[in-house]
């Protein structure tokens, strides 16, 4: 199943690939079976999103799902909220939208609009820009509004531009080191966009398993079927 | 034992129950050479039944509001029991309703099931094939997310290019001078029940004509020719039980197509439910790139070939129109000999194998972006799509074929 869902991935990449420019997206390290990683992506970002974004279609409760307890999902709960509450933003959409131009966009299902791969690399993607009103840009998000939220753990990145035989290939460099070294971050974004993975369709854990058990049983009924039919048809010449 | 038979009698005394039973299904003789082709009637069935009891189920969740729609079907995949499930059922159903009738049209095709003395019978289907792409179109529009909002924009504003009436015409479908809460609301009432009725009612209609004149098959003779002393064709098989059990080994074959695609790949990559449908609407960013659904990109690539006439796409949106219909027209197109492909010549073939390739070709043109290559490429396929039916009368005509069996080929 998943050999047929990447060579079908791959075909899809070559079709929208031919469609024209489409910028290098690396590869984000999802692993929606690992739970410490969705523990610790759920923590960051409720630490850390929350402060401008909503997920207003999921509930605090529905991180049992990967494997928290009740208290250590009160532990995380911001001020006001309750365990069954919705993950709402703690500015309201109006002041955001004040101060940043644009209301940010509520990330319930932010990874199955953008895709994991967008997410990661766009995350990790911030670099300085004195001409913007934030002082930063992004290399696959030209002129977003949001602010370089991460840039502390990060550190600044600058843009470099090279000419490799006409074409323009941008790359970004650390130019000043943050509280973090490139593979921690790395990892920490990793378990975020891990975690926004789970966010956009909880149940996806749960239809794996259940595809199998039902795929199980139709493949029995198929067989038990196809022997009735033979039968039935035995008088047919 | 005694009881259920005294209350069939009962039933029977007051209903045609036995009568039907017989004249449907027991005694409703079927040519007994059907092959693969012939599960996707049934099918068909079986995926209207599916959206049917799958949409019921939703409506109990959906809001048909544009501040609540996309948050319902959040609510529906989060916090509804199963509704994850359900949500997916219907939209794995809506793709594979097409899957399936694309097939079975197919097959119409291959073995001239439209010919005499079924020509109303296919007419009820192309009514059949209208009415699931108005149902589709406007069932799309209900997760009110970007794609639904921008798609069901350009489509309606389509029949504004009409001459004369567009403009108003437009309004009337829309309810409103854009597409907004208004349509939504219309759109829900006509999804949820006046076409799921039209449907039912056409497809009843269309299995009481097939069963007037009885089913074609892959060999294209007529079995009611070759009678029996008692009466009934000899090459033909009581539906009940020989095809009721045939069909129940299709049912769980596609069960399992239709369960591996649920449960593992609901998105199909994009094509089944959109990236961007995960974006709630927003009638001021347009998106980048607006494409229907895949089942509808061969006629949108028909729509894009054609360039504006005198500063009008009317003449993209008759081609559109004219290409999804073109099919209505082969009983009377078709001047072969022989109904079946198996005993057409080469001419015939290759024309069928063209026009099965340039509905693929276009259906996947249609999908991506405009560009100088792929519109040149869609006029190309445009062509060889409506060359199929206009020359017909001229190719089948010439086409050398084969004698015809008296009796099918059974094995």
């Amino acid at each position: 199943m998943k050999a047929i869902k990447k060579l079908w991935m791959l075909t899809l990449l070559v079709m929208a690939s031919a469609s024209g420019a489409s910028l290098h997206l690396d590869k984000a390290p999802v692993d929606l079976k690992d739970r410490v990683s969705l523990q610790r992506g759920a923590k960051f970002f409720v630490a850390n999103c929350l402060a401008c974004h909503s997920a207003s279609f999921m509930r605090y409760n529905r991180l049992m799902d990967i494997g928290m307890s009740e208290g250590e999902i009160k532990a995380l709960l911001p001020e006001g909220s309750k365990v069954g509450s919705t993950m709402d933003a703690i500015m309201d959409a109006e002041t955001a939208k004040a101060a940043y131009g644009v209301a940010p966009p509520d990330l319930s299902v932010i990874a199955r609009a953008r895709g994991v791969d967008w997410l990661y690399t766009y995350l990790r993607g911030f670099y300085v820009d004195a001409n913007r009103p934030t002082g930063v840009n992004n290399l696959i998000f030209p002129d977003a509004a949001m602010p370089n939220v991460l840039g502390g753990l990060q550190g600044d990145q600058a843009l470099h531009v090279e000419k490799h035989g006409g074409r323009e290939v941008k790359s970004l460099k650390l130019v000043n080191p943050g509280s973090m070294s490139a593979a921690e971050f790395d990892a920490t974004v990793a378990n975020l966009v891990n975690y926004l993975d789970f966010m956009a369709e909880p149940a996806k854990l749960v239809r794996y398993k259940l595809g199998y058990i039902v795929l199980g049983f139709l493949f029995v009924l198929l067989i038990l079927t196809y022997l009735l039919k033979k039968e039935f048809w035995k008088d047919i010449h | 034992m005694k009881l259920l038979n005294n209350l069939i009698a009962w039933i029977d005394d007051r209903f045609p129950l036995i009568c039907t039973w017989k004249e449907h299904l027991s005694e409703y003789y079927a040519p007994k050479n059907f092959n693969f082709w012939y599960f996707f009637g049934s099918l068909a069935l079986l995926v209207l039944v599916i959206q049917i009891v799958s949409g019921i189920f939703l409506t109990m969740s959906y809001k048909p509001d544009a501040l609540l729609a996309f948050a319902s079907v959040e609510y529906i995949m989060r916090d509804v029991q199963w509704g994850w499930l359900i949500r997916y059922i219907h939209s794995t159903g809506a793709s594979m309703f097409f899957v399936v009738v694309y097939l079975h049209i197919f097959r119409g095709m291959m073995y001239g099931s439209y010919r005499k003395p079924r020509e109303l019978l296919w007419i009820i289907g192309v009514v059949i094939y209208l009415a699931l792409m108005a149902e589709a179109f406007m069932g799309y529009l209900l997760p009110w997310g970007q794609m639904s909002f921008w798609g069901a924009q350009v489509i309606v504003n389509l029949f504004s290019t009409i001459p004369f009436i567009g403009p108003e015409l437009s309004v009337l479908i829309r309810g409103d001078y854009v597409v907004s809460d208004v349509t939504l609301n219309r759109f829900f009432a006509l999804h949820v029940a006046a076409v799921p009725l039209v449907l039912v009612g056409i497809v009843f209609v269309h299995i009481v004509a097939l069963h007037k004149v009885g089913s074609n098959n892959p060999d294209g003779i007529e079995i009611k020719k070759n009678k029996g002393p008692d009466g009934h064709p000899l090459d033909g098989i009581p539906f009940h039980p020989y095809y009721t059990v045939k069909d129940m080994v299709g049912v769980v074959g596609f069960l399992i197509v239709f369960c591996a695609v649920l449960f593992f790949a609901p998105d199909m990559g994009g094509y089944f439910i959109e990236a961007n449908n995960f974006i709630p609407a927003n009638p001021l960013q347009t998106p980048e790139h607006i494409a229907p659904v895949w089942y509808f990109t061969p006629y949108y690539s028909l729509l894009r070939a054609v360039p504006p006439l005198f500063g009008s796409q009317f003449p993209g949106v008759v081609a559109m129109g004219v290409g999804a219909v073109a099919i209505l027209f082969l009983p009377w197109l078709d001047r072969g000999k022989v109904k079946s492909i198996r005993y057409r010549g080469p001419i015939y073939k290759v024309a069928l194998a063209l026009f099965v390739i340039s509905f693929i070709v276009l259906g996947w043109l249609g999908t991506q972006p405009v560009t100088p290559t792929y519109t040149l490429l869609a006029q190309v396929f445009s062509v060889v799509y409506f060359a199929f039916f206009i020359l017909m009368p001229w190719y089948t005509k010439i086409d050398k074929c084969k004698p015809e069996p008296e009796r099918v080929t059974f094995h």
